[in-house]
C-alpha cells in the first residue's frame, strides 16, 4: 500500500476521534492517565538533555565570543533566544518522538495482536476515540509545559556552564537573559511544541492501532512511528519558522 | 436468534467464506467446527461485524446487522459478550476492572452496585477474592473465566467463543464448557462456540455446523454426529485412534440397544 493510503487513512482516523463518547469521564480519566504517562513519565529525560543543550550552547557561544568585542552578556541572550525558539521545542520533541512515539505504537500494537482492540469494538466502544483520543489530547495539553520546563532548565543550564568554566559572570549572563525579551518567541515556541506533539502522537497511534502479524510487527511499528514522527517534526519545524519567523 | 445467510469473504485472491447459511439457536449452545483455515474465525468476524463480508446477510433476532448505521451497530454490540482466544484481558486493569469496564462505559450504575454485580459474575465463573488480582498474575484457566465474567456482565443477548478451550488441561476445559453451557440455559442467551475440541463438541453440541474448505459441509447436533455418513466430517471428527473406537464403542452400544 502507497502513501496515499496511508495518508487516506491517518486522515480517516483523525475524523473517526469526533464522536459523542459513550461516558465522558470514562474519558477523561484515561486522558489523565496518558497526561501522567507523557508528561510526568518524560520529565525526567527533558530535564537532563535541556540542562546539557543549554551548557554546550554557552560554552560554544562564549568561545567564539571571546576574543570579539561583543559583551559576553550576549551568550545569555543567544542561548534564550536559541532554546525558546528552536532546541527547547524541535530537541525536547525529537527526544519524545522517540521515548512516547515508541511507547504508544508499542501499546497500542500489543492491545491489536492480542485482541484487545477487538474486545472494546465488540463492547461498543468507539476504539479510535477512546484509545488515541486520549492520548492526543494529553500530549498537547503536556508536551508545551514540558518545552517550558525545557527552555527554563536549558537557560538555567547554559548559566552553570558559564559560570563553572568561567567564559561568563553570572550577573552578564543573566542581564543578557533578561535583555530583549519578546513574547512572540515565546507563542512560537507554544505553537511548535503543540504542533509536533499533535503530529508526534497521532502518527504514533496510528502506526500501532493498524499493527497487524506478530511480535515482530509491534517492533517495526514502533520503528516505523519514531522515524516518521521525527522527520514530520523537522519538517513542520521548517514550515512554521518560513510562516512565522 | 441469529440468522446468517449466504456469507462470502475474501481475502486478496483467496475465498475463504464461500456463502455460509445457517441458524444459531437460542438457549443453546451453536458450534462452529473444523479444521485449521476452514474459516471458522473468519465467520464469527464476520458475524459481530469485526471483518465485513462481501456478500451476505447477517441478523440479530430478526435485525439485519450489516446495513446497520454505526450507531445501531452499538447498540447490538452493547447485546453481545464474546470470550476470546487470547482472553483479550487489558493486563493493564485488575480482575475487577477489566470486569467493570463495560459497566463502567455503558452504564450509570453507582460504584457499589457495580462492585456488587462484578462479585456475582466472578461468583457464578467460581472465581472469588480474585478482584485485585493482575490477568498476568492468574492461571490461563482463570483468565479464560474472566474472559466469561466481563463477557457476561452486561446480561448479554447473545455470547461468542473463540476457542475457548485452547490452551487448557481437559479438565479446565470442561469446566469451561459447563461454565458457558450454564450460562447459555439459565441467560436464555443465543452462545456461538468457534471451537475444535472434539470433548467440547461431544459434551456441549446443541447446534453444530461443520464448514469445510470455507463452505458449510454439515449441521445437526452431538447425537447425529456419530451417525453422520459424511466422510469430511468423520475423517474430522474421529482423526485420532481413541476417538475411532470411541465411535465404534457407540455403535456398538446403539446396535445392541436397538437389537
Amino acid at each position: 500500500m502507497g502513501p496515499f493510503y496511508h495518508i487516506g487513512s491517518y486522515i480517516y482516523m483523525l475524523k473517526a476521534l469526533f464522536v459523542r463518547p459513550e461516558r465522558i469521564s470514562m474519558y477523561w480519566k484515561e486522558t489523565f492517565r496518558q497526561m501522567v504517562d507523557i508528561g510526568v513519565g518524560s520529565l525526567l529525560i527533558v530535564a537532563i538533555i535541556s540542562f546539557f543543550i543549554g551548557a554546550v550552547s554557552t560554552v560554544q557561544f562564549a568561545y567564539n565570543l571571546q576574543d570579539s568585542l561583543i559583551p559576553m552578556m550576549y551568550v545569555g541572550y543567544v542561548v534564550k533566544e536559541s532554546m525558546i525558539l528552536e532546541f527547547a521545542p524541535t530537541i525536547s520533541c525529537l527526544i519524545l518522538a522517540g521515548k512516547v512515539g515508541s511507547n504508544i505504537s508499542s501499546e497500542l500494537g500489543s492491545m491489536r495482536l492480542s485482541e484487545q482492540i477487538d474486545a472494546l469494538e465488540i463492547m461498543g466502544v468507539y476504539t479510535k476515540a477512546y484509545l488515541i483520543g486520549p492520548k492526543i489530547l494529553a500530549a498537547i495539553t503536556m508536551i508545551p509545559l514540558l518545552v517550558i520546563i525545557s527552555a527554563a532548565i536549558g537557560i538555567y543550564g547554559g548559566m552553570i556552564a558559564g559560570i563553572l568554566s568561567g567564559y561568563v559572570l553570572r550577573t552578564d549572563y543573566i542581564q543578557g537573559v533578561l535583555s530583549f525579551f519578546d513574547a512572540f518567541g515565546v507563542f512560537v515556541m507554544l505553537l511548535k511544541s503543540v504542533t509536533f506533539g499533535f503530529l508526534l502522537t497521532s502518527i504514533s497511534c496510528y502506526q500501532g492501532y493498524n499493527a497487524y502479524g506478530g511480535a515482530l510487527e509491534i517492533g517495526k511499528a514502533s520503528t516505523r512511528a519514531v522515524v516518521i514522527s521525527s522527520i514530520m517534526v523537522l519538517f513542520a519545524d521548517y514550515i512554521l519558522a518560513w510562516i512565522l519567523l | 436468534m441469529i440468522e446468517i445467510s449466504n456469507i462470502h469473504k475474501s481475502f486478496g485472491k483467496q475465498q475463504v467464506l464461500k456463502g455460509i447459511d445457517s441458524v444459531f439457536h437460542k438457549g443453546k449452545t451453536n458450534l462452529i467446527i473444523g479444521k485449521s483455515g476452514s474459516g471458522k474465525t473468519v465467520l464469527i468476524k464476520c458475524i459481530v461485524g469485526l471483518l465485513r463480508p462481501e456478500q451476505g446477510s447477517v441478523k440479530y433476532d430478526g435485525q439485519e446487522f450489516l446495513t446497520m448505521t454505526v450507531n445501531e451497530k452499538k447498540e447490538i454490540r452493547k447485546q453481545i459478550g464474546m470470550l476470546f482466544q487470547g482472553n483479550a484481558l487489558f493486563d493493564s486493569m485488575t480482575v475487577e476492572e477489566n470486569i467493570r469496564f463495560p459497566l463502567d462505559m455503558f452504564t450509570k450504575q453507582s460504584m457499589s452496585e457495580k462492585v456488587d454485580r462484578v462479585n456475582e459474575v466472578l461468583a457464578k465463573v467460581q472465581l472469588k477474592d480474585t478482584n485485585h488480582k493482575f490477568p498476568s498474575e492468574i492461571s490461563g484457566g482463570m483468565q479464560k473465566r474472566v474472559g466469561i465474567a466481563r463477557a457476561i456482565v452486561l446480561n448479554p443477548k447473545y455470547l461468542f467463543c473463540d476457542e475457548p478451550n485452547s490452551g487448557l488441561d481437559p479438565k479446565t476445559a470442561m469446566l469451561i464448557d459447563d461454565l458457558i453451557r450454564e450460562i447459555t440455559q439459565e441467560y436464555n442467551i443465543t452462545t456461538v462456540i468457534n471451537t475444535h475440541d472434539m470433548n467440547s463438541v461431544v459434551r456441549i453440541g446443541d447446534n453444530i455446523l461443520y464448514l469445510y474448505q470455507g463452505e458449510k459441509n454439515w449441521q445437526g447436533d452431538n447425537e447425529q454426529l456419530f451417525y453422520t455418513d459424511n466422510q469430511d466430517l468423520t475423517d474430522f471428527i474421529f482423526a485420532s485412534e481413541f476417538l475411532q473406537e470411541a465411535k465404534e464403542f457407540r455403535l456398538q452400544n446403539w446396535k445392541n440397544r436397538k437389537a
